[in-house]
């Protein structure tokens, strides 16, 4: 092996891998939100008694999951854009806004935000349906009896064992979430992946760098993992010892 | 869209196919090897298969990918683009696998393995004919969903520069300024894929469900 390892200009890009990390948390964080969001919205949807919404969500988690994450991707960056100039036409017509401007050209942050709860969204409503569906009816009906208000029987009742089934699968995916923010590279997001491109382009270290963030990558998921190990031994451990 | 087009497409979803296939194969034989390593009895080989799933389901994909490309011509071996990616996927797969084997494994009534000893089966007859059989029943539903999770991750082989499905169709849609028709058409040769693997999974989840009631 004649290839002489050379961690020099990782080092030197350091504070700009850093800045990185916090790019990549902010998208990680972001599209948690956006997911969560996403999947209590479509819950209510999804069990609703109007059945074209409980169609559009069936429809909406199938088309998600069993799509790439980086064409889902694509499709919001090149794509949208286009539907988004008819989109501002029609509006300038309707005097909607008063120029025709493009009303879907997002920003590659803003896209990779939409397209992380969009698809974290997705799976987070699967998860959150398990867990509302794991409070039995009697139960409720139970507390009723013992002379709790709604608000009280939903808190104490459905809210807190609901989130302590759905915990462990949806911090899970938050994990993976955070993860493929790495993909958002593709669309030139500010995040750690694309920092270390930027460095790679300049440098051409490529294995160096690329397994220093990666270890960046694992630091980052095992600090999640304690977080979120922490939370629940904090609130969703069961009082008795 | 022309018939041009659409065929390249079609030949960037034969690498897709391809890519899945060979991270699967190469996949399930080196995560049965980590799932016995992980519920093996000694601790050393159980602690050093953990730490190996950890690294892999710590990290990204993407990332692992791009350390496997450009790090294996630094031990000595130049391959093939093909290759070097199908080698990442195995190993990505392999960690996976092996993570679901083992819940597998271990889901299989300890009573089995009691009854196995008393009958004096050995480690090796006992895994083969006792274990594994009723753990790859177990594992099914779990092992399909991580089938349909490795074809869309073949995606990102499209960010090394390896040309199959999604970076066909971004050099098409870039071609023809057609995105919206070009990236509609991708997704919906992914979707026609992974959609009846996932219904499958879903039906056999529910069945064991109701046979375990």
């Amino acid at each position: 092996m004649d290839y002489k390892f050379d961690f020099g200009p990782v080092w030197d890009g350091m504070p700009g891998l850093l800045m990185g990390c916090l790019g990549t948390l902010y998208l990680a964080l972001a599209g948690m939100v956006l997911a969560t969001i996403i999947g209590i919205g479509g819950v209510i949807l999804r069990d609703s008694r109007f059945p074209p919404f409980r169609w559009l969500i069936k429809s909406f988690v199938e088309l998600i999951r069993n799509t790439p994450f980086l064409v889902q991707c694509y499709f919001i960056f090149f794509a949208l854009p286009l539907l988004g100039e008819q989109l501002g036409v029609l509006m300038f017509d309707f005097g909607l806004t008063d120029k025709a401007g493009n009303v879907l050209r997002l920003s590659p942050t803003a896209t990779a935000v939409i397209a992380l709860g969009v698809n974290g969204g997705a799976y987070a409503i699967e998860i959150i349906r398990g867990g509302v569906q794991a409070v039995s009816k009697g139960q409720i009906e139970a507390g009723l009896a013992l002379g709790l208000h709604r608000a009280q029987v939903f808190r104490l009742i459905v809210l807190k064992p609901a989130l302590r089934a759905i915990y462990p699968s949806l911090t899970s995916q938050f994990t993976l979430l955070t993860l493929t923010t790495s993909v958002a590279s593709a669309i030139a997001a500010y995040e750690l992946t694309s920092v270390a491109e930027d460095i790679n382009g300049r440098t051409f270290r490529t294995f160096e760098i690329y397994f220093t963030v990666t270890l960046m990558y694992l630091a980052i998921s095992t600090l999640m993992a304690l977080l979120f190990n922490a939370i629940s031994r904090r609130y969703f451990s069961y009082p008795v010892k | 869209m022309s018939g041009q087009e659409l065929l390249f497409l079609l030949s960037g979803l034969k690498w897709t196919l391809a890519l899945s296939a060979v991270g699967f194969v190469g996949g399930a034989i080196f995560g049965l090897l980590i799932a016995l390593a992980r519920t093996s009895p000694n601790k050393t080989i159980a602690k050093a298969a953990e730490y190996y799933i950890g690294i892999f389901q710590g990290t990204p994909l993407l990332m692992q990918l791009f350390v496997v490309y450009f790090g294996l011509p630094l031990i000595g071996l130049r391959l093939d683009a093909w290759i070097a990616v199908a080698i990442g996927f195995t190993l990505h797969a392999s960690a996976y696998l092996g993570e679901i084997w083992r819940g597998a494994i271990q889901a299989v009534p300890r009573g089995q393995t009691e009854a196995a000893n008393a009958l004096a089966l050995k480690y090796w007859p006992r895994t083969r004919d006792i274990i594994l059989p009723q753990a790859l029943r177990i594992s099914l539903p779990a092992t399909i969903g991580f089938l349909v999770q490795l074809i869309k991750g073949t995606s990102l082989a499209a960010l090394v520069g390896f040309t199959e499905l999604s970076l066909a169709g971004k050099f098409i849609a870039n071609q023809t300024f057609r995105p919206l028709v070009v990236y509609g058409v991708v997704g919906i040769l992914y979707f026609l894929i992974c959609w009846p693997l996932s219904l499958y999974g879903a039906r056999l989840e529910r069945k064991f469900a109701a046979a375990s009631r």
